[in-house]
């Protein structure tokens, strides 16, 4: 075979064998991507219409039979003087938490990504809110906010907040409640924000930092004006799961208040299901959880804005 | 991971004070609990003294009582089962749809990719009536196999977004020798993600589950140690920090492998 042939061979070869590629890969992509899709078909979209249709019905756990009613139980979910509160209880709840994670997780993510004596043992104790199991977790701030062993009494009582013998009601007075379900929920979230904050640290490069010290810029400068803004895209991410898991979360309330006292703590999430199942009601607390949809899409936009942004540049 | 050095002493007192208060902050509760763990029946209800000195002898009573007397190890055993299989399942269906979406898809796998991402908002809370019912149809309420059925429903799309953000970093064609390695630490990542996912879950776990021998660790540790207004404090407090250490351990090992998993993702986005 002479070179001239064996190119000419080639040249016929090249884009014959890219189509046929191209062909199966049409093929190729569908039947990847089916498995997974008629499994999130079955185990999330299945039960979602079914959640609209229970919201649209009257059913309730003694009978299973679907009785179309339109927005009556929504009406009636509103209408209930409790949502007010539970509406404005869960914003509460997700802003502030949400924003003490941010800010805490740049701050925890600075400090572990520098070297220091002893860095394991710290990391080690950030993680742990993250590996233990939350309801077993709450179990420890339940009784750690006791209202009459908790350790906290002992400190206040040392420093004359409370007279000697006095102790603090944590989870029996509206503000402390409130703010003790956030402050568990900051404090089990900020793990998983610090671990993804520390990877958008390490993605920066030091050289950038390294060059504006050369040119005289000072730790704040090169702060405020070189890290935060380059950080800040990973922020975001971490910031827009962090709302989208604590707006529809219940945890921390379950185990620590149930709600209360009265309905102080009680979220959407919670109240959807002491509605649903303790009361029996599946058609309001299907209803009242499917009130967070319109909030969650937004979020959901949000997300999909950056992660598009993020893919043009 | 490149750890910058604070140059100034100011900068490294300031690194030490706030590694300590953050120390405190998340390590505190278990400082608390693993004192309580250790402490007396008679030390436990008593107000008079520093609540930070045991008043009387440590006692591994109520962890042997944990360990022997109730069903806990055997919730550990299954919390893990349901952690394998559902990290098998997920990977197993996840991977290769990741592949397909960051290599394959045109404007219809965005959309379906857009559809899969969306599925990841839809709250617990909302499905586990309409899901107890389906488990009830295919017959496998209250085994652990109906968590392993439903718990991949929550890590599908939050690792095939990882995943695809992975492979579409790389740019490598369609080898996979070449692809899977590049791969790996968000593989990593996604393992861990799924399996802390299927550990943390107590609203399923709760609705599903009924008898003791299938209980998970959320469920069953409350379940047998929490009478009506008695709580069995000490054994509780044990049955938290038996589980967190080993797995914190573990995790922290894998840190820096962990965040190189996420870092694939981050430098494109």
């Amino acid at each position: 075979m002479t070179v001239a042939q064996r190119s000419a061979g080639e040249i016929t070869m090249g884009p014959r064998r890219e189509r046929y590629l191209l062909d199966s890969e049409r093929l190729l992509g569908p039947a990847l991507m089916a498995p997974a899709v008629v499994y999130l078909v079955l185990v999330v979209g299945y039960p979602l219409v079914l959640a609209f249709l229970y919201a649209f019905s009257d059913v309730t756990t003694g009978s299973q039979s679907l009785h179309f009613v339109g927005f009556q139980t929504f009406i009636a979910a509103v209408e209930d003087p409790v949502f007010l509160t539970t509406l404005r209880n869960t914003f509460v709840f997700t802003a502030i938490s949400q924003a003490l994670v941010v800010i805490l997780s740049t701050i925890l993510g600075f400090v572990l990504t520098a070297s220091f004596r002893g860095r394991w043992f710290v990391r080690f104790l950030v993680l742990l809110p993250w590996t233990t199991p939350v309801a077993l977790s709450a179990v420890i701030w339940l009784w750690m906010l006791d209202s009459i062993f908790s350790p906290f009494d002992w400190f206040a009582q040392l420093l004359h907040i409370v007279p000697p013998g006095g102790h603090i009601i944590f989870l029996g007075q509206s503000d402390l409640a409130m703010g003790s379900v956030i402050a568990l929920q900051t404090w089990r979230i900020l793990p998983l924000a610090t671990v993804i904050l520390m990877a958008g640290l390490s993605a920066i490069p030091a050289e950038v930092s390294d060059a504006a010290e050369v040119d005289g810029a000072g730790f704040w400068r090169r702060l405020f004006g070189i890290t935060l803004p380059l950080l800040s895209p990973v922020m975001t991410v971490a910031l827009l799961f962090g709302i989208v898991f604590t707006f529809t979360d219940m945890a921390a309330v379950f185990v620590l208040t149930g709600g209360g006292p009265g309905n102080a703590t009680q979220v959407l999430a919670s109240w959807a299901f002491y509605k649903g199942i303790n009361g029996g009601n599946l058609a309001v607390g299907a209803a009242d959880a499917l009130i967070m949809f319109p909030v969650l899409l937004g979020l959901a936009a949000i997300l999909l804005r950056i992660a598009s942004r993020a893919e043009v540049s | 991971m490149a750890a910058a050095q604070p140059r100034t002493i100011r900068g490294r007192v300031a690194i030490y004070l706030l590694a300590i208060g953050f120390a405190v902050f998340s390590g505190f509760p278990f400082l608390w609990a693993a004192l309580t763990m250790v402490r007396q029946d008679s030390d436990l209800y008593v107000t008079t003294h520093n609540p930070f000195v045991l008043a009387k002898p440590p006692t591994l009573g109520h962890i042997t009582d944990l360990l022997r007397n109730t069903p806990y190890l055997q919730f550990i055993l299954n919390n893990i089962v349901i952690g394998l299989a559902t990290v098998a399942i997920t990977l197993g269906l996840s991977l290769p749809a990741a592949y397909a979406l960051a290599r394959l898809s045109g404007r219809w796998g965005e959309k379906v990719g857009i559809a899969i991402f969306l599925t990841y908002l839809v709250p617990p809370t909302l499905l586990f009536l309409p899901l107890s019912r389906l488990i009830t149809v295919i017959g496998l309420q209250d085994s652990i196999w109906s968590l392993v059925v439903v718990y991949p429903g929550f890590s599908i799309p939050r690792d095939i977004e990882e995943q695809a953000q992975v492979d579409g970093y790389s740019r490598l064609g369609a080898v996979v020798r070449t692809v899977f390695p590049l791969a790996l630490p968000g593989i990593f990542t996604v393992v861990v993600f799924t399996f802390t996912l299927t550990m943390q879950d107590f609203i399923y776990a709760l609705a599903f589950v009924s008898s003791s021998s299938s209980m998970t660790v959320s469920v069953g540790v409350p379940t047998v140690l929490i009478r009506g207004d008695v709580f069995y404090w000490q054994s509780l407090m044990a049955s938290a920090i038996i589980v967190a250490i080993p797995v914190a351990l573990l995790y922290n090992v894998f840190l820096g492998r962990f965040i190189r998993g996420f870092t694939l993702g981050a430098v494109k986005g």
